[in-house]
């Protein structure tokens, strides 16, 4: 229901546009940490309904005797300007609620995959997931005290990166860091974008 | 409201209802919404003050109408609310058919957006 400036009713004000990025990684590396960093209020929490099947509910008639599961999501919103607000969502588990992945992916700008060096192999599905559907990423590693510090190169090969892709070091808890990932992503999506454009 | 064992409607007004049975009398079992299809980050305003003398509306479309004076998106009505985003869906069909509400729905298939809105993210950022 996209209203053209014609069809809005008369005296309306424009509404602005609204945008997504995605942080996503294993459990307990910092998403909702590093969304609440950077989002002008704590995070919010939003849920949705799946049925066994892990699809969403498209019947609720006789929903009481289902199994059925919630999904939750944290995100946090920041008002760029009048016409543009930027919505971070924090992604949920990578094992299973793909249908959720899809939705959330779907006409976000980028994403965001926190990484652990204690355990690496815990954003994998994540990388995974984005290369294969073309979303812009960047990977930021979480500087947790007592993890060994590793060099970025070397987190690039372990992780088998592109060497187009950003990988940086942050802190979740840091407004400032969490806000340089985030401009960096956005560089990143903009240069993946025009190398598309002249690839085309 | 009337008798109907163990219906959803009767659950519904139990404080321990899980986060299904609520949703599901919310909307009258209604799995879809009339019209609109809702992404996570559309934009909702309302187009009235105050609809509470609006005939056939629940309580939650007036809440949603409520907090709809301030531009919000379907994810931040559904957590505010404590409803699951379905639901909220299924609300904002109703609202929509009636012209209570203004949507915007963001771009999702046109590819990324052109610089101007990167460079204002960024710039968006970096002021914060
Ligand atoms: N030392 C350190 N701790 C962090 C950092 N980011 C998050 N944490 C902590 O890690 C825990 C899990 O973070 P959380 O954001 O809930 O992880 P999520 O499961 O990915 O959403 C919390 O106790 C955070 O305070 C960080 O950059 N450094
Ligand atoms: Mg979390």
């Amino acid at each position: 229901m996209d209203y053209g400036p014609s069809e809005r009713p008369a005296g309306a004000t424009p509404l602005p546009t609204a945008i997504k990025i995605l942080v996503a990684g294993g459990f307990g590396v910092g998403k909702t940490t590093m969304v609440g960093a950077v989002s002008e209020t704590r995070p919010l929490r939003t849920e949705e309904v799946l049925t066994e099947s892990g699809v969403g509910i498209d019947d609720l008639s006789g929903v009481e005797s289902k199994s059925t599961t919630t999904v939750a999501m944290d995100f946090g919103r920041i008002t760029i300007s009048d016409d543009l607000v930027l919505y971070l969502f924090g992604t949920p588990g990578q094992d299973r609620f793909w249908f959720v992945w899809d939705e959330l992916a779907l006409g976000a700008i980028g994403a965001v995959v926190l990484a652990d060096t204690r355990r690496l192999a815990d954003c994998f599905p994540s990388i995974d997931y984005f290369e294969g559907r073309g979303t812009p990423f960047v990977v930021a590693v979480n500087c947790f005290e007592g993890a060994k510090q590793y060099r970025l190169d070397e987190v690039q090969a372990a992780l088998n990166l592109d060497s187009g892709v950003p990988v940086l070091l942050c802190d979740a808890r840091q407004r400032e860091s969490s806000k340089e990932v985030l401009i960096t992503l956005l560089e990143h999506a903009m240069k993946t974008r025009d190398a598309r454009r002249v690839a085309d | 409201m009337t008798v109907q064992g163990e219906s959803a409607e009767q659950q519904w007004v139990d404080d321990h209802a899980g986060p299904v049975v609520r949703p599901y009398a919310v909307t009258r079992g209604r799995a879809r919404p009339v019209t609109g299809t809702f992404d996570l980050i559309s934009l909702v305003t309302a187009t009235r003050a105050d609809v509470s003398a609006e005939i056939g509306l629940g309580p939650e479309h007036v809440a949603i109408v409520g907090l709809c004076q301030r531009i919000q998106s379907v994810a931040e009505i559904a957590a505010h609310l404590d409803l699951p985003v379905g639901t909220i869906r299924v609300l904002l069909g109703d609202l929509v058919a009636r012209n209570l509400v203004q949507v915007r729905e963001p771009r999702t298939s046109a590819g990324l957006p052109d610089n101007s809105v990167f460079e204002a993210v960024i710039n968006g950022l970096r002021a914060l």
